[in-house]
């Protein structure tokens, strides 16, 4: 049986962004968002039609002035007010077509949005990456919520009003085009320069507000420090250097912004000024036309009006298309997060289940490296019956979370396999390994709720009663009945509102409840005082009677009382066998342990 | 994270202040909204959804935000007004000028009558482009001042809340959830000022309005009036169309700030979802949060959708009436094509700044609301108070008489009054309990009496919970006493200077906080250390070797929170970044509880060695579990449930303490019962590693 194909050397990381152009990525977007394409194509019509309906004042000006005023019969009020009702009726049905585009465009992207945030949502949750590095969690979150955003705002904002402006351009010239091809090309004369303007502009801008987003993230990383951060800051009377800090960061911030505000005035008057310079060149050569007689006063003022129609649409370009930029960096970003291979993919129902009953663990040619970091581990075999009581020795960052994060598949290894039960960890289906293979992290992390919602979560579907067992079964009433609101006491954000001990408490109940065949205790208990400790190695002893456990713990009881020792020194495993035979052997172990119980029993 | 606890002693919260949910504007201004994207935390702002989004008097409020504004940035945002101003009147002079040209030049004209030429024409362009590049540099500028207005003053109270931030006491941070104080400092500001983008254009459309106005009653009084009335018109629905938009903008924004809290409280515990297969859950919980955003931006989608095309039709549907009138005043010969012209020209120009007034006023309510946050944190009084006494030279001995300390239970204080009880995890077991949250305030420390001698060595023994970690956080005053007092070479610590403690007292937390920052930065926090120190103190805490294989040595950065480091690895940091500071108080709060028994005896050693010959031994607060750790101490405190309830040598208290014998020696015991019930050739195992010794 051949072990399926490793993930890259180096563990996960996200997909580069694709290269992909503007029009790729929105198509790639859309094929993913069956929801948001659905209708489309009918609510671009409608609101083409809708732009249409913008014309109407200037093409009534115009039959006003031309046939209503200035008529050969001299005013024609009858004629004007029918025009004015045409126009009034015209005017009606559009608000109302684009009351129809409003809301079938925001049912459709909203519908596909939805669905694009819990697919990437779900997929973040598959990489190891999430998992390895807290600075690539803020990225993960920013891919399922404000990238997310930023698609939205532009597809309801932006991206109709550029669809819209482009049509409106296209009407509103041909209008003009059939006026007066030479009033057109006047207008295009003035406005062409404009747009190029804006087109050469808008990288600058883009990347002047992409350094304002990059600065903006560096103070609310400097503000985080003076929240987070507060008890070493003012233990260490640090505040004077993160004060400084967080001013640098807030005056780039305000540089940048105020620069990007100028690139943006900038751009956005030199459409003012064409928007007032075609209005006067219209008039110069309109009167000129005039006196050939190529041109009537109606024809002018509906020019004039309908020019007031282009600026908009122009001005707003500049803008519009810097919005297209973010939206397209930011789908580009979700397109990427969701093209990342899933590392730790549920091989779902190909998968198999693992056995019935106790499972035994062996580990073959394990290897393991951080990305863009050295190998934490290498050549790892291990073998361990069904039933063993491992535990893992070494010293500080010699991969001991590694292996454990290794033997619970929260990450996969670069060379060889862990196979448990006798099917390799990758083929074992998730729910079945979740259900058998429960760990307690060296950092335990609570949800805010209370104690009582914490413990519940180590399986779904768990009761009250059973939260009040396995509370009793490790011997923790009494501390729970010590607790201000019992199983009821609110653990606070990240259940800082326990002290050190009590959160590992709640993550080895948690732990319990799951009632594993495989658990792996990661210094589950190194803030929990030795009475305790003692008390809940003796109770998880007996609740585990029978079935596999791997503990790492600096504390050396827990190897004396093992089936098997295994010590792991820079990334390999350099002994294994049982406690006496180690110390006999005289080793690595040896030295660990001596200095362990000499500090256990002092000399003198 | 550093554990939070304890509120202080002096009730801080300022006066009553607005109830309601962050604001967000529908779009942002012109410059896309800077915290939409690339920004790595959003702010928690789940407690915040679902109440009213204006207060009473909130406009009102509003209004004050600008003055305040207004008073921040006087004379940037008189230039900005200024340069409005000249905009306003250049637009609305430009239909004028047009009406004119129309009248005056191009009717004749195009009617063929003697004495108007093509020069007039050319003249009349000449006054159009003069007026265009006139507006157009007004633009530019209002532009560029009004971002700048907005940007300085947004830069100034993060400055302020960062400030404020440091500022304040640490029982003051304990009772606020980080998140919603990083959202105040990013999206509350954001929201208080976003107003100050449209604001000089508003008064420039003041301006503007005003000019067009006597523009059109100079062309023609009634048709004016026609046209005039469409104004207020346009205001009052914008004003009726935010009103109705706002709760909705509000509430969708609200449930955004839930799916972005979701995601990282998820995100965040990785571990724990991976491990217990909760994917699945999760995915349904995030899923179920995204698709109440987006019924709620659907509801946004649908006002807008009924509301945007109404207010947009309104010039469309004046400029129709005014022609109907024009053409009935132009049959009786009062007016000519040229006003009629104007006042149509007029109202197209004016349509869409007249929307941005509108905007501005219903911009209000969120202004003060936003602001209502910051100030409720600008105002927050809880200042830690520090007298006039300087640390006293030599050895510092550590005293505490009757302290007692309770930490809130309260989930956190909301910077809005009121609370949202947050949604549930887990179904069946999670019933609340009455009460429970309910602002108790549990004494963590009832009483405490304490002595630690200059240059001694005490150890701080107790069951988990009992308070250690509460009483550590004391000695460095990182907490004040609700009542007793805590003194410092004799003196009370609320006494002291300020700046008298850090660079002679340091703690060594339980967990270590690690700065997004090189490795010698998170040692030297900013204080000049010279390089043989930093050299010492690296070996000492036994961090040199690892330090030095990484890839920039001390250079290194070590990014957010450290995840890169392994956890014995982060605390060997916090341990460096102690003893180069060579303190003559050292608190170790079970300090070296990832750092392995060979190595700990050694820093422990080094720890208690004085900085210099013939310098005075540092004093040293341990809290500590291993015999040998607590060997090396002098005496031992003994916790219990928030008391020191005794305190002597260890054998001292091995005598007359079971509670502390039974913790002391659990593991001696639980080895020794083990060995009774094992074969032989095991039982050896503990006297070799005696002997050994
Ligand atoms: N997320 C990560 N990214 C990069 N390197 C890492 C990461 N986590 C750990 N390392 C490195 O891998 C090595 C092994 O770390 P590991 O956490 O497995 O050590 P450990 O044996 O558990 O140590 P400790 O006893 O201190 O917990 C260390 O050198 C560490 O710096
Ligand atoms: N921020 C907080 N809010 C509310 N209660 C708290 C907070 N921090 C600690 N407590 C409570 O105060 C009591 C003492 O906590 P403390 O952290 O001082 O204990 P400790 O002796 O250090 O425990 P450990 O050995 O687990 O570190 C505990 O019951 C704890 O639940
Ligand atoms: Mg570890
Ligand atoms: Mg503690």
């Amino acid at each position: 049986m051949s072990a399926p194909a490793a993930p890259t050397p180096g563990g996960t990381r996200i997909a580069r962004e694709a290269g992909d152009g503007v029009v790729a990525t929105v198509r790639r977007g859309l094929a993913l968002s069956p929801l948001m394409r659905r209708g489309l194509l009918g609510t671009l019509l409608l609101g083409v039609l809708a732009t249409a309906g913008r014309v109407v004042v200037p093409l009534a000006t115009q039959r006003t002035v031309d046939a209503g005023i200035n008529g050969p019969d001299g005013p024609d009020p009858g004629l004007v007010l029918r025009i004015v009702l045409v126009g009034v009726v015209v005017v009606v049905a559009t608000a109302f077509v684009s009351y129809l585009v409003n809301r079938r465009l925001f049912t459709a992207t909203e519908a596909g949005l939805a669905e694009l945030r819990t697919t990437a949502f779900r997929r973040v949750h598959d990489l190891s990456a999430l998992t390895q590095s807290s600075e690539q969690r803020g990225s993960l979150v920013s891919r399922v919520t404000s990238d997310v955003d930023t698609i939205s705002q532009f597809l309801q904002f932006g991206g109709l009003l550029l669809v819209l402006s482009l049509g409106q351009v296209l009407v509103v010239s041909v209008i003009i085009g059939v006026t007066s091809w030479q009033l057109l090309l006047v207008v295009l004369a003035c406005f062409v320069p404009v747009v190029a303007f804006g087109r050469w502009m808008q990288p600058r801008v883009s990347a002047a507000y992409s350094e304002v987003r990059a600065r903006v993230g560096r103070v609310l990383g400097g503000v985080s420090e003076t929240v987070v951060g507060a008890d070493t800051i003012r233990a260490y009377g640090a505040e004077t250097r993160t004060r400084a800090r967080v001013d640098a960061a807030v005056e780039d911030q305000r540089r940048a912004q105020v620069r990007a505000q100028t690139l943006v005035a900038t751009s956005f008057s030199t459409a003012v000024l064409g928007a007032g310079v075609v209005v006067a060149a219209v008039v110069v050569v309109g009167a000129l036309l005039g006196v050939d007689g190529d041109l009537t006063l109606g024809q002018l003022t509906a020019v004039l009006l309908l020019v007031q129609l282009l600026t908009g649409p122009v001005q707003s370009l500049t803008e519009v298309l810097n919005e297209l930029q973010n939206a397209v960096a930011g789908w580009r970003r979700v397109l990427a997060l969701l093209d990342t291979p899933v590392d730790l993919a549920d091989p779902g129902e190909d998968g198999r289940d693992l056995p019935e009953g106790p499972l035994d663990l062996r580990v073959e040619g394990l290897g393991y490296a951080y990305p863009g970091g050295r190998p934490a581990l290498s050549d790892v075999d291990l073998s361990v019956p069904a039933g063993t009581r491992v535990a893992v020795v070494g010293r500080t960052g010699s991969g001991k979370t590694t292996l454990a994060r290794l033997l619970t598949r929260l990450q996969d290894p670069v060379s060889g396999r862990v196979v448990l039960g006798g099917e390799d960890l990758r083929r074992v289906r998730s729910a079945s390994l979740r259900g058998r293979v429960a760990m307690v992290p060296q950092e335990g992390f609570l949800f805010e709720g209370t104690v009582r919602e914490n413990v519940a979560l180590g399986r779904e579907g768990s009761t009250t009663e059973d939260v009040h067992r396995v509370v009793d079964e490790l011997g923790l009433t009494s501390w729970v009945e010590g607790l201000p609101d019992g199983l009821d006491t609110r653990v606070g954000q990240r259940g800082e509102a326990l002290s050190a001990g009590e959160r590992q408490l709640v993550a080895l109940a948690r732990a319990r409840l799951a009632d594993p065949d495989l658990l792996v205790l990661d210094e589950a208990t190194s803030a929990v005082d030795p009475g305790l400790d003692v008390a809940i190695g003796a109770a998880l002893e007996r609740l585990m009677a029978g079935r596999t456990s791997v503990t790492i713990a600096h504390r050396m009881s827990t190897a004396e009382r093992a089936d098997l020792v295994v010590v792991v020194s820079g990334g390999r495993i350099t002994e294994t066998g049982r406690h006496a035979d180690l110390v006999v052997a005289d080793g690595h172990y040896a030295e660990l342990h001596r200095a362990w119980s000499s500090q256990m029993s002092p000399a003198g | 994270m550093p554990r939070r606890s304890a509120p202080p002693p002096v009730p801080d919260r300022a006066a009553a202040h607005p109830p309601g949910p962050a604001p967000a504007p529908p779009r942002a201004a012109g410059a896309p909204s800077e915290t939409t994207a690339g920004v790595p935390r959003q702010p928690d702002r789940r407690r915040r959804a679902g109440r009213a989004p204006h207060p009473p008097g909130a406009t009102r409020r509003g209004v004050r935000v600008v003055v305040r504004g207004a008073r921040d940035e006087p004379r940037v945002l008189g230039l900005a007004v200024a340069v409005s101003a000249v905009y306003g009147a250049g637009t609305a002079a430009a239909g004028w000028l047009l009406g004119r040209t129309t009248d005056e030049v191009l009717t004749p004209l195009f009617a063929g009558e003697p004495g108007v030429g093509r020069v007039d024409a050319l003249l009349a362009g000449l006054a159009l482009t003069a007026v265009a590049v006139v507006t157009a540099v007004a633009v530019a500028l209002r532009r560029m001042v009004a971002g700048r207005v907005f940007a300085n003053l947004q830069a100034r109270y993060r400055r302020r809340l960062a400030h404020q931030y440091l500022r304040l006491p640490i029982a003051w941070h304990h009772r606020h959830p980080a998140g919603q104080l990083l959202a105040n400092a990013s999206s509350d500001v954001e929201a208080s000022f976003m107003i100050f983008n449209p604001l000089p254009m508003a008064l420039g459309v003041v301006v503007m309005a005003v000019v067009a106005a006597v523009a059109m009653v100079a062309a023609d009084p009634v048709l004016a009036l026609v046209g005039l009335l469409s104004l207020p018109a346009m205001v009052v629905a914008n004003i009726a169309y935010q009103r109705a938009m706002s709760p909705r903008v509000v509430r969708a924004q609200a449930l955004r700030g839930e799916v972005s809290a979701m995601a990282h409280e998820s995100f965040d515990g990785a571990v724990v979802v991976k491990t217990l297969g909760r994917e699945g859950a999760e995915t349904r919980r995030f899923g179920a949060a995204a698709d109440r955003l987006r019924a709620a931006n659907v509801d946004v989608g649908r006002t807008r959708g009924a509301f945007d095309p109404a207010v947009e039709a309104l010039p469309g549907l004046a400029s129709l009436a005014v022609l109907a009138v024009g053409a009935v005043r132009a049959a009786s010969g009062d007016v000519g094509v040229g006003a009629v012209f104007t006042v149509v020209y007029l109202l197209a120009v004016l349509a869409s700044p007249v929307r941005a007034f509108g905007w501005v006023l219903a911009e209000l309510p969120r202004s003060a609301v936003g602001f209502g946050r910051v100030r409720t944190v600008l105002d927050a009084r809880g200042r830690t108070t520090w007298g006039e006494s300087p640390l006293p030279a030599g050895g510092l001995s550590l005293q505490m008489r009757g302290v007692e300390l309770a930490h809130s239970r309260e989930t956190g204080e909301d910077l809005d009054a009121g609370e949202v009880a947050p949604r549930r995890r887990d179904g069946e077991a999670g019933t609340a309990a009455p009460g429970s949250g309910a602002g108790a305030r549990v004494p963590a420390l009832r009483g405490v009496d304490l002595d630690v001698p200059a240059g001694s060595t005490t150890a701080l023994v107790g069951p988990t919970g009992s308070g250690k970690s509460t009483l550590a956080s004391l000695a460095v005053r990182l907490l004040d006493p609700d009542s007793g007092v805590v003194r410092l070479g004799g003196v009370d610590a609320r006494e002291l200077r300020e700046g008298s403690l850090p660079s002679e007292v340091a703690l060594v937390p339980q967990s270590t906080f690690v700065f997004d920052d090189t490795v010698r930065e998170n040692i030297t926090l900013g204080a000049e250390v010279d390089e043989g120190r930093l050299r010492g103190a690296l070996e000492t805490s036994q961090a040199a070797e690892f330090v030095d294989a990484l890839p920039d040595g001390l250079e290194t950065r070590v990014g957010e929170r450290g995840t890169s480091l392994s956890g014995g690895q982060r605390q060997r940091l916090a341990l460096a970044r102690a003893l180069v500071r060579d303190p003559r108080l050292l608190v170790l709060d079970d300090a070296t509880s990832a750092v392995d028994p060979a190595v700990e005896a050694e820093i422990l050693t080094a720890l208690r060695r004085p900085s210099a010959p013939g310098a005075p031994r540092p004093t040293v607060l341990l809290v500590a579990y291993r015999r040998a750790t607590i060997a090396l101490a002098d005496r031992v405190a003994w916790m219990e449930r928030g008391r020191v309830v005794d305190e002597g040598t260890h054998e001292e208290l091995l005598e007359r303490r079971p509670a502390y014998r039974h913790l002391v020696t659990a593991y001696e015991e639980a080895a020794l019962a083990a060995d009774d019930g094992r074969s032989t050739g095991a039982g050896a195992a503990p006297a070799v590693a005696g002997g050994r010794r």
